[in-house]
């Protein structure tokens, strides 16, 4: 965005209870960052400075976190690290694979218990493509992305590859959780039981947010640090 | 009153001065109204494209972060099958600006704002297409063969049609269904017995 308007963000001061308070899905956020519950009265930067997380990045990523129209003052995009930001995403895929995945699996199938064995095959089949995808897409990260980014901050530049290669194409992961959406909420039949079919539902549109703003922190966090760490 | 005959505008600006500008500016000259302000392009505005039913857009094309911004038309067009008219608000590339069906200076004349709109409806109008909900029974035979693995071209020669107009088949098949993946599509033509599992790999 062209204009500079200064609005409310999240600031160093602020108590982890009033941040949760303003957005609960910082709790997802918070649990990445290996904070645990149990905070008492304690400020953000108290919090960061007894657990070692370096501030500026996890105010970052609260920021974009809540606001859609937020974008990082210069300032803050070159105190941030981007080491953190990497933990953090890293932090992130470990949490869909091992546990938002398993979730949305056991709900899926107790979903479907009463249709006939194809179209429980077929939803199966479907969301297990969809996982593998994913998978794919983040093994890539894990194996070039973010390794090089480690060493970027260690050691300079290795000239074999650069952040602009990380063109990322996640138009079609996004499509495929879409389409499930559709599915479960349109064509399913209607011996599926309600109330399984929207947890279902909401367990997807939670994700799908959680997932658009990872998308954000790559695409509009990390990849800017990088580019300035590369010049 | 709303009087018929107005053609529907949407307009995606961040700047609600700008936006509201435009709305002065096209409601006093009648022919144009704008009938809703979307400040960006999140998940909830979304739906709200999708329901609007507008006949123009008119985007700042800011509202697409850098990354995102060569293919902005094309995210509109998964949505609705509006025309979009860019509105340059900042320097922008002409390659950026070419996806749109036309572009607006912030110094155009009101005239010339209305009649760009104008040429942007005219340059969509082949792009016809039916307010059925229903597939057709020809989008449920390229269904069929879409979900069986068959590529474009496959499909145009078995029909013996042009790949243009499976693909338009197919746009409308995604437009009806809400389902834009190939794996998507097969789920919905086996839960709708469109083809039974035998014909496909589980």
């Amino acid at each position: 965005m062209t204009t500079e308007i200064q609005r409310i963000v999240f600031s160093e001061s602020i108590k982890l209870a009033d941040l949760i308070d303003v957005n609960f899905k910082l709790l997802n956020v918070l649990s990445r960052f290996g904070v645990s519950l149990g905070f008492g009265e304690n400020t953000v930067s108290e919090m960061c400075a007894r657990q070692g997380i370096n501030l500026n990045s996890f105010l970052l990523i609260c920021n974009v976190y809540t606001y859609d129209d937020y974008v990082p003052s210069a300032e803050l995009m070159s105190e941030a690290d981007p080491v953190t930001i990497v933990d953090y995403l890293h932090n992130s895929h470990a949490f869909y694979l091992e546990k938002e995945f398993m979730s949305l699996e056991k709900n899926l199938k107790a979903m479907v218990e009463p249709c006939d064995d194809m179209q429980k095959k077929v939803v199966a089949k479907f969301f297990a493509d969809y996982k593998a995808q994913v998978e794919n897409h983040f093994e890539y990260e894990e194996s070039v992305v973010f390794p090089y980014v480690r060493g970027l901050k260690e050691g300079g530049r290795q000239e074999s590859y650069s952040i602009e290669q990380f063109e990322e194409n996640h138009s079609n992961i996004d499509e495929t959780l879409s389409d499930l959406k559709s599915i479960v909420m349109k064509y399913l039949p209607e011996t599926c039981d309600t109330v399984l079919r929207n947890e279902v539902l909401y367990r997807i549109y939670r994700l799908e947010e959680d997932l658009a703003k990872h998308t954000i922190i790559e695409d509009s966090v990390l990849i800017p640090m990088v580019n300035r760490l590369e010049a | 009153m709303m009087k018929a005959g107005h053609k529907k505008v949407l307009l995606i600006i961040p700047s609600m001065i700008v936006a509201r500008g435009i709305e002065a500016v096209l409601g006093e000259l009648g022919e144009f109204r704008v009938e809703g302000i979307l400040s960006d392009l999140s998940h909830s505005s979304e739906a709200r494209l999708r329901n609007m039913d507008a006949d123009v857009i008119i985007i700042d094309p800011v509202v697409f972060d850098y990354v995102s911004r060569m293919n902005g038309r094309s995210r509109i067009a998964e949505h609705t099958d509006a025309a979009v008219v860019a509105l340059k608000t900042i320097p922008m590339d002409d390659e950026q600006l070419k996806q749109y069906d036309g572009f607006i200076s912030m110094y155009d004349q009101a005239v010339t704002v209305v009649k760009k709109l104008r040429d942007s409806l005219s340059s969509r109008t082949e792009v016809a297409d039916s307010d059925e909900y229903d597939l057709s029974a020809r989008e449920k035979e390229i269904l069929v063969c879409v979900a069986k693995g068959m590529l474009n071209k496959e499909i145009a020669d078995h029909f013996s049609i042009s790949i243009h107009t499976v693909i338009t088949h197919r746009k409308n098949i995604t437009r009806k269904t809400g389902i834009k993946t190939v794996a998507g599509l097969t789920v919905y033509a086996l839960l709708n017995n469109l083809i039974d599992s035998g014909s496909i790999e589980l």
